[in-house]
């Protein structure tokens, strides 16, 4: 910008001149950046919401077969204490069906390496647009294949929470959980 | 590249020239801030308006994302403060810019109001350009005091209920006015929303009135320390890059000052007891405003009677718009005026020693110091710059602008 | 550049003079703030200045000496378990800390239970609320003292002063007693405005013993209490200072080369 509007005919060298010109020009476009920086910088999530973000969660009272919500991060966590019957149903598929190949195992392990086959916990937001699928409740159309069922462009997904039919592309999410003892498990 | 004065400028892209030849804001930038011919003269008292509008743009941008995080509410406003300063990243830099930034625009409006004052930039033709100018400092008092509220620190609650408590001085709806503006029976929750509200609004309305003083600038084109208008060409330069470049490092300078105290002593400009939390049963052993009201502050407390202190404290200013008519003198410049000169340093001085006496409580000395202060200053504008205009005897003008630089070089 | 000029010359005068009364002024100020008083205590703190930095084995100690004597009566409610851990606690460190701490919430079905506190709970209170604490101290609530250190005039000296500054009624001059009107059941202290100070001395040597082992001298003790508060107070002082020094040095830099652009773009007009 300043470099060419400098009115010719000035005096002093003009290839030292122009440095000067692209140095300041430089340096005013890093200035720039480095000012933009707290400003964007500030709408990052506070220490105190980071502090918040994650949620400790008594399971003892749910009864197999049923299923839970809870509110992590602002959003709906499902966890469902699995059926025998379920269990296989998710264990049997094999990898080629799925749009999104994962082993149930891999969905039911948590941060300590466990394996507990009986609790599926899944972020409890569709991947195709952010809907609460269906299926948590009693009562809810859990969809073809005993998993959940999106209402909102009828995806439809399995005991595992993995994505069977519909638009949505990706599995349930399974966030980062560990169980503390057999009953209590703290969720992010 | 446009390089004479006022040549129609040509737009080689396309597009600029598509969208100029319908909305011609490049015409306009090109116009006002490139090729204007400005006074070739200029010293770094020039500067400080293109500071004030920085400053300003700053303490816009920095208000908008602490609104973000900001409680406008009596049981909230202190904690959230706090959690700015905290939890929310960069909250701190951005809050002291913003504290620090309030004193940095005011001194900078300051020089400049005295460079108008020394230079006689507020005499014809450009007396609307100075009265839009005393418009914008009473918006960014009523801004800074609102703000000053909005922490709901001691000072903050103080202050508002002593200022707010001016307006019961007027006769027979006084007391009616002040509950009016509280929304309640003291300075409560209400009236910290409102302020809030106002606090974000004023601002905007500042940028408008700042825009009516460039229009009005732009007219007649810039003062310059001699005082007498540029004769032609050899008088001016083009705006751009002379006065952009000159601006910009008078900007940095003043930066390095206003970082120095954001990051070093951010809370040396203002007053501990703000950091504890507004009670509305206990008032601080002193209200003070932040020190760039101090002045006014004195000339309100000078004055033995309620209602004639707020006359005076509103009559300090509201004396500024008719300058340009108490001012008798031929000559716009000091430079030329050999007597009046001294009298701009005394009324410095003055603004200072009552700056002194409004950070102090009344009572020793303080008081007929404060007196005599605030006499001089009405003295000054109502009776010596009239009179003095009129028999002091100014000293030969040069020629032209382009003739007195090429003396000075001579010299 | 142009060569000084006579009216550049009286300008810069004048630029002066103001600085130097608007230093007059400002000392002036300070003077007055501490007529009467007894200077404040001199103390090296490592957090004054443009390169302070916290003394974090001194704040922890400053965390015991708060834990053990001051959080009896005096809150410190904008600070979080979790911001412990910026004083150099490891995570587990500051859990257990927290653990200790009985804080109450809402069970699942709704009834109000008590829970160990976890890193994002706040400071437990001493009292409920403000009426309780007053109530309990004589009608005045014990201050809280998140941001004491910026809240009072004279800063971290002031805090160590009011913690070092009792003066036992024994010892005390008769003109000092009838001047301030001093029995002996109050608590004179030599820095607080008055001298008559509700707050009993809550610090003596061997109040707090140390776990680093430092020894436990009121000097010491109050001077950790003030480190640890100071902190509390602005703990984002490091990063400040750090991005400040980065700041002026870029702005140095930037106001040289703007001087140069503009003596160059000067160059055929002087």
């Amino acid at each position: 910008m300043a470099s060419s509007s400098i009115p010719a005919g000035g005096h002093g060298d003009p290839t030292r001149r122009d440095f000067l010109m692209v140095a300041t020009g430089a340096m005013g476009a890093v200035g720039a950046i480095a000012v933009a920086w707290p400003f964007i910088n500030n709408l990052n999530p506070a220490a105190d919401t980071l502090a918040l973000s994650t949620v400790e969660v008594n399971v003892k009272a749910i009864a197999v077969g049923q299923a839970i919500t809870v509110k992590w991060r602002g959003k709906p966590v499902f966890i469902r204490h699995r059926t025998e019957k379920e269990i296989k149903e998710a264990e049997a598929v094999p990898l080629a069906d799925l749009p999104d190949p994962e082993t149930d195992d891999a969905r039911v392990t948590d941060t300590a390496k466990k394996v507990r086959r009986e609790w599926l916990i899944v972020v409890g937001i569709c991947t195709h647009l952010g809907c609460v699928p269906l299926g948590t409740k009693p009562g809810d159309p859990r969809g073809e294949y005993d998993g959940w069922f999106c209402p909102c462009h009828g995806s439809q997904y399995d005991t595992s929470g993995r994505i069977r039919k519909g638009p949505a592309p990706k599995n349930l999410l399974v966030p980062s959980y560990l169980f503390s003892s057999d009953t209590l498990v703290r969720i992010g | 590249m446009a390089s004479s004065h006022g040549a129609p400028p040509v737009f080689n892209n396309k597009l600029i020239a598509w969208i100029d030849h319908r909305l011609p804001i490049f015409s306009y930038i090109e116009k006002e801030y490139h090729t204007f011919p400005t006074p070739r003269n200029f010293n770094y008292f020039w500067n400080f308006g293109a500071i004030a509008t920085v400053m300003l743009l700053l303490m816009i941008v920095t208000g908008i994302v602490l609104a973000m995080n900001y409680q406008p509410n009596a049981d909230l406003a202190f904690d959230s403060v706090e959690r700015i300063m905290r939890d929310v990243p960069s909250g701190w830099l951005l809050r002291y810019m913003h504290m620090t930034g309030a004193s940095f625009f005011f001194a900078a409006v300051y020089v400049h109001i005295f460079r108008g004052l020394y230079y006689g930039s507020y005499k014809a033709p450009r007396e609307l350009l100075w009265m839009l100018g005393v418009v914008i400092l009473l918006l960014m008092m009523a801004t800074a005091f609102m703000g000053y509220v909005l922490p709901w620190g001691q000072m903050s609650f103080w202050g508002a209920t002593v200022i707010t408590n001016l307006f019961s001085a007027i006769p027979v709806v006084g007391d009616s006015i002040v509950t009016w503006l509280w929304g309640g029976f003291s300075v409560g929750n209400p009236t910290l929303n409102r302020f809030f509200a106002l606090h974000y609004l004023l601002p905007f309305i500042i940028v408008a009135v700042v825009a009516l003083h460039v229009v009005a600038l732009h007219v007649h084109g810039s003062n310059n320390p001699l005082g007498i208008d540029p004769k032609g060409p050899q008088d001016t330069v083009p705006f751009h890059p002379y006065y952009t470049m000159k601006d910009g490092f008078g900007l940095m300078v003043f930066l390095i000052v206003y970082a120095a105290f954001v990051f070093f002593a951010p809370n040396s400009l203002g007053e501990p007891v703000n950091y504890v939390q507004a009670n509305p049963l206990v008032t601080p052993n002193e209200i003070v405003p932040e020190w760039y009201l101090l002045p006014f502050y004195a000339i309100l407390r000078a004055i033995p009677d309620k209602l004639g202190g707020v006359i005076c404290m509103f009559g300090s200013i509201a004396l500024l718009f008719v300058l340009p008519w108490l001012d008798t003198s031929r000559v716009r410049s000091c430079t030329f005026r050999p007597i009046y000169k001294w009298f701009v340093f005394l009324l410095v001085f003055d603004l200072l020693v009552l700056g002194v006496c409004g950070a102090h409580p009344p009572e020793g000395w303080y008081v007929p110091v404060a007196r005599l202060a605030t006499a001089y200053y009405f003295f000054h504008f109502l009776i010596l710059l009239p009179v003095l205009g009129k028999i002091e005897r100014p000293l030969p003008l040069p020629s032209s602008i382009a003739d007195a630089v090429l003396k000075k070089k001579a010299v | 550049m142009s060569k000084p000029t006579p009216t550049k010359l009286s300008l810069t005068k004048l630029v002066l003079a103001g600085a130097a009364a608007l230093a007059v002024f400002a000392a002036g100020t300070l003077a007055t703030a501490a007529e009467d008083m007894p200077p404040l205590p001199k103390h090296e703190w490592g957090f004054k200045g443009p390169f302070g930095t916290y003394d974090r084995a001194a704040a922890q100690r400053g965390f015991q000496v708060y834990k053990e004597v001051c959080s009896a009566c005096h809150s410190l409610n904008l600070l979080y378990y979790r911001n412990l851990q910026e004083l150099g606690l490891t995570e587990n460190q500051v859990k257990g800390i927290a653990a200790e701490v009985q804080v109450s919430d809402l069970s699942d079905d709704g009834s109000v239970i008590d829970r160990p506190a976890r890193p994002s709970d706040p400071f437990k209170k001493p009292f409920p609320n403000e009426l309780a604490a007053a109530a309990a101290n004589g009608g005045k609530a014990p201050p809280d003292l998140s941001v004491i250190v910026k809240a009072r005039e004279g800063g971290a000296d002031y805090i160590y002063g009011i913690l070092t500054g009792y003066v036992p009624f024994e010892k005390l001059t008769p003109q000092q007693i009838k001047e301030f009107s001093v029995t002996k059941d109050d608590h004179f202290n030599l820095h607080f405005p008055g001298h008559r100070i509700a707050m009993p001395p809550p610090l003596e040597d061997g109040k707090v013993n140390y776990i680093d082992g430092t020894k436990n001298t009121l000097q010491q003790e109050a001077s950790d209490v003030v480190e640890f508060l100071a902190w509390a107070s602005e703990p984002h002082l490091e990063d400040r200072n750090r991005t400040g020094v980065r700041v002026i040095l870029f702005l140095l830099v930037m106001a040289g080369l703007m001087y140069g652009v503009k003596r160059a773009v000067w160059a055929d007009k002087h």
